[in-house]
């Protein structure tokens, strides 16, 4: 087709723009720097900017609030990206140092780069911070860099460059085909490969027919969606835009849960800029393209996750899963033939619309191809988002990314893919992580959240407290999964409370394995994952909380004591004021004791005595 | 259903099914909205949208409106605060906070509004700040790496700030 616009031309102008705004401060405007104040770091070095002219480069600076760095540990992340320097926990009083040092007078602030947690060092350049240096980035490529907010910024980048080419070719077959060929697979849980999808759904073709994407994030624990669409909403919008072409579909909806303020506004904004310029909406590029698209926030129901009760919610119904087939393809939203993708699946079609499906299947295994995102939480160093070739070890992530466990700690297990996925010990570690070994392990990659569990989490509270979580979101559709996620929560309750017997494991055992047969939906089927992964590799822990009454982690409550040791106790008072439930007495410079008929063992004391008095058995 | 309910304006309800769209499929949308004057759904107002559009019931918007977490048929707090137990927060130590925020608010026997109606404490199961965990966030604000103490500080400011 004939397009009005020249995408080539618009990047040079675009480029050009960028270098006109002369030495770029990049400071992190994601959901958690924001938190920790990044929107006042902002102000500040405008302010500072622009009262001075005489920088070490350019004569001019631009502050550019930009999407998640993944580094959300380290927040405030300011990056000059022409030094090369990444700068970290900057606080508001850092900020007049590191302009008048570095941006004027072209000297680094040694005590904000980042500190390798091994080495104990200051690292200089970005790329040799392990937690980037380790990692290839595709569909987190632009997250960080570019102002998440611009359009310009994004066409900078290569944006909209695959759609402009698809519809210059005209060819939607030839589109599915090279999406078939670069062996993508949803990234939302399952590992659906992508163009099959895209395939079955374009069989339909002549009707209405729709794309939706899955933005219900709703795995504790996972954040790598989210922060796409805070940091490169446009990619998202592209490949989406190159879905509904190659099936032929002219309108779409982004469902995304309502937890992700930041995310929905920034979506809008890429919406209405990407619509104005003709990127989207009404004949795209001046061609008979057209594709509008919408936006639907969630209202808190884990299950939208699962695509056909995310149908029914965009219907405005209940969010309960429907019988497959007729599968979405042909029969979906109101009815008609729909597309559903992930978030990061869609992300990643305009760069393998732009490398080639070669490019994107040299990296990653035999079955798995192509990079991953992973949010990278718990006990680890350096927690945040990732994204590694597919086949990356368990251990290259957790101890060369992620920096190790925190505090010296000892690694006991990871979880992987939130409540329906599994914990993986280490005996694992060199596991190469692709679809099918973690699904051998019995764990799975689901949306790929990798919770770090170091020797003080306990599993059966952990199970305990992913059974919770499932049994709050079970729909109540199916009986095996209303009343057996029920079941097995009473049970696990039992276990952690001191209650539990050995006949316990084999009923426990026995309702999961239900669950798992007889639900309907994905959540259902691997709801038991948690339970049963647990009782495969820390049976001894169920054993130790059952015979002994013992928890060895010193997690469950029932089965500890906090005590103060007289010999330790220098009367400070300290713990005493903390308490919440007053249960500690004494007087001031005399040893005190705790009330263990008021204590609700909540540690608050333990965690705040200066002198290390207060124990827990 | 409990407590007292608010005396809903009709008006303010046409006005927000008409700025969604008085369809069907955008209840959800309308919902949130209503919630958002009200900071819950008064019963009044669900019956009222339920005969209103074409395709509903009271029952099914009930249905719906109960179904969703994030629906509240009671009235929330001018301060809603939101405790993350996602796994990390969880990891880390969140529950220590809920104890605290439930403490300092003096919430107990699963009450969740204050008496005088300014704050109302809930999980949630994540809120995609695991990099930050625990998190709290109270309305839209989001406070990182919280501790027992950390979130009685936050919670005495805005105190302060209320009795001011």
């Amino acid at each position: 087709m004939e397009l009005n616009i020249d995408i080539k031309k618009e990047q040079e102008t675009a480029q050009q723009h960028i270098k006109d705004q002369g030495f770029r401060v990049l400071v992190c405007g994601g959901t958690g720097c924001v938190a920790n104040g990044s929107l006042e770091v902002m102000d500040k070095f405008r302010e500072l900017g622009a009262n001075v002219s005489t920088l070490s480069a350019h004569d001019k600076m631009t502050v550019v609030p930009t999407g998640c760095h993944g580094f959300c540990e380290q927040g405030v992340l300011v990056v000059l990206p022409e030094q090369h320097t990444t700068y970290v926990k900057v606080k508001l009083a850092d900020v007049e140092e590191i302009f008048n040092s570095h941006i004027v007078g072209g000297k680094p602030v040694e005590r904000l780069l980042y500190v390798d947690p091994k080495t104990q060092e200051h690292v200089q350049k970005n790329d040799d911070i392990n937690f980037y240096a380790k990692q290839t980035r595709t569909a987190l490529a632009n997250c960080g860099h570019i102002n998440a907010e611009s359009l310009e910024e994004a066409i900078a980048v290569n944006g909209y460059e695959a759609l402009a080419n698809a519809l210059k070719e005209n060819n939607p077959d030839a589109v599915i085909q090279e999406i078939l060929d670069s062996g993508l697979r949803g990234r939302g849980g399952a590992g659906f490969p992508t163009g099959l999808k895209w395939k079955f759904t374009a069989a339909n073709k002549g009707g209405k027919s729709y794309v939706v994407c899955n933005g219900d994030e709703g795995d504790p624990g996972a954040f790598m969606d989210r922060s796409v669409m805070e940091g490169d909403p446009h990619k998202l919008l592209e490949g989406m835009a190159i879905a509904a072409f190659a099936i032929g579909a002219d309108e779409g909806y982004i469902y995304v849960r309502a937890e992700y303020p930041l995310a929905i506004k920034r979506l809008r904004k890429a919406i209405a800029d990407a619509e104005a310029a003709h990127y989207l909406g009404k004949n795209i590029m001046g061609t008979d393209f057209s594709f509008t698209l919408h936006i639907k926030e969630g209202a808190g129901a884990f299950v939208c996750g699962e695509e056909s009760a995310l149908i029914a919610s965009i219907e405005g119904e209940r969010g309960m899963p429907r019988p497959k087939p007729p599968f979405p393809a042909n029969k979906g939203l109101f009815g008609r033939p729909t597309l559903i993708n992930n978030v990061e699946t869609l992300a990643n079609v305009p760069v393998i619309m732009r490398k080639g499906a070669k490019w994107f299947s040299s990296m990653g295994t035999e079955t798995s191809k192509g990079t991953k995102t992973f949010a990278l939480t718990g006990e680890v160093n350096n927690t945040g988002l990732i994204e590694v070739p597919m086949g990356t070890t368990l251990r290259e992530i957790i101890f060369d990314i992620g920096g190790g466990i925190r505090g010296g700690k000892k690694f006991k297990a990871v979880q992987i893919g939130g409540p329906s996925g599994g914990c993986l010990t280490e005996e694992h570690l060199d596991l190469p992580m692709d679809y099918e070994s973690l699904t051998k392990a019995g764990a799975m990659v689901g949306s790929g959240g990798l919770v770090v569990m170091a020797e003080d989490t306990c599993m059966v509270e952990v199970a305990r407290f992913f059974m919770n979580f499932t049994k709050n979101e079970s729909c109540g559709k199916c009986v095996p999964c209303r009343e057996g996620t029920k079941n097995m929560l009473k049970i696990l309750e039992k276990i952690v409370n001191g209650r539990g017997e050995l006949s316990d494991l084999e009923v426990l055992e026995d309702l999961a394995n239900t669950v798992k047969d007889g639900s309907l939906c994905g959540l259902g089927k691997t709801a038991p994952n948690p339970v049963l992964s647990t009782l495969k590799y820390f049976k001894d822990e169920y054993m130790a909380h059952i015979v002994d009454k013992k928890c060895p982690a010193g997690v469950c409550t029932a089965l500890k004591t906090i005590k103060i040791r007289e010999d330790l106790c220098k009367g400070c008072t300290k713990c005493a004021r903390t308490c919440p439930v007053g249960a500690i007495e004494g007087t001031v410079k005399q040893p005190h004791h705790i009330d263990q008929s008021k204590c609700i063992k909540c540690e608050a004391c333990l965690t705040n005595c200066p002198f290390k008095a207060i124990v827990k058995e | 259903m409990t407590g007292s309910q608010t005396k809903v304006d009709f008006s303010k309800i046409d006005e927000i099914i008409t700025q969604c769209g008085g369809k069907k499929s955008n209840l959800i949308a309308i919902l949130q909205k209503v919630q958002e004057v009200y900071r819950y759904l008064p019963e009044d107002a669900m019956i009222y949208i339920g005969t209103k559009i074409e395709g509903l019931s009271p029952a099914t918007v009930f249905g719906v409106a109960t179904f969703y977490a994030q629906f509240s048929l009671d009235p929330k707090g001018k301060y809603e605060v939101k405790c993350c137990d996602g796994t990390a927060c969880h990891v880390r130590g969140s529950m220590p906070v809920l104890n605290a925020i439930k403490a300092r608010l003096n919430l107990q026997d699963g009450k969740f509004t204050t008496d005088d109606g300014l704050f109302s404490v809930e999980t949630v199961s994540c809120l995609g700040a695991c990099g930050l965990a625990p998190v709290v966030v109270i309305n839209e604000k989001v406070y990182p790496q919280m501790t027992s103490d950390a979130i009685k500080v936050v919670l005495d400011t805005i105190l302060q700030e209320e009795n001011k």
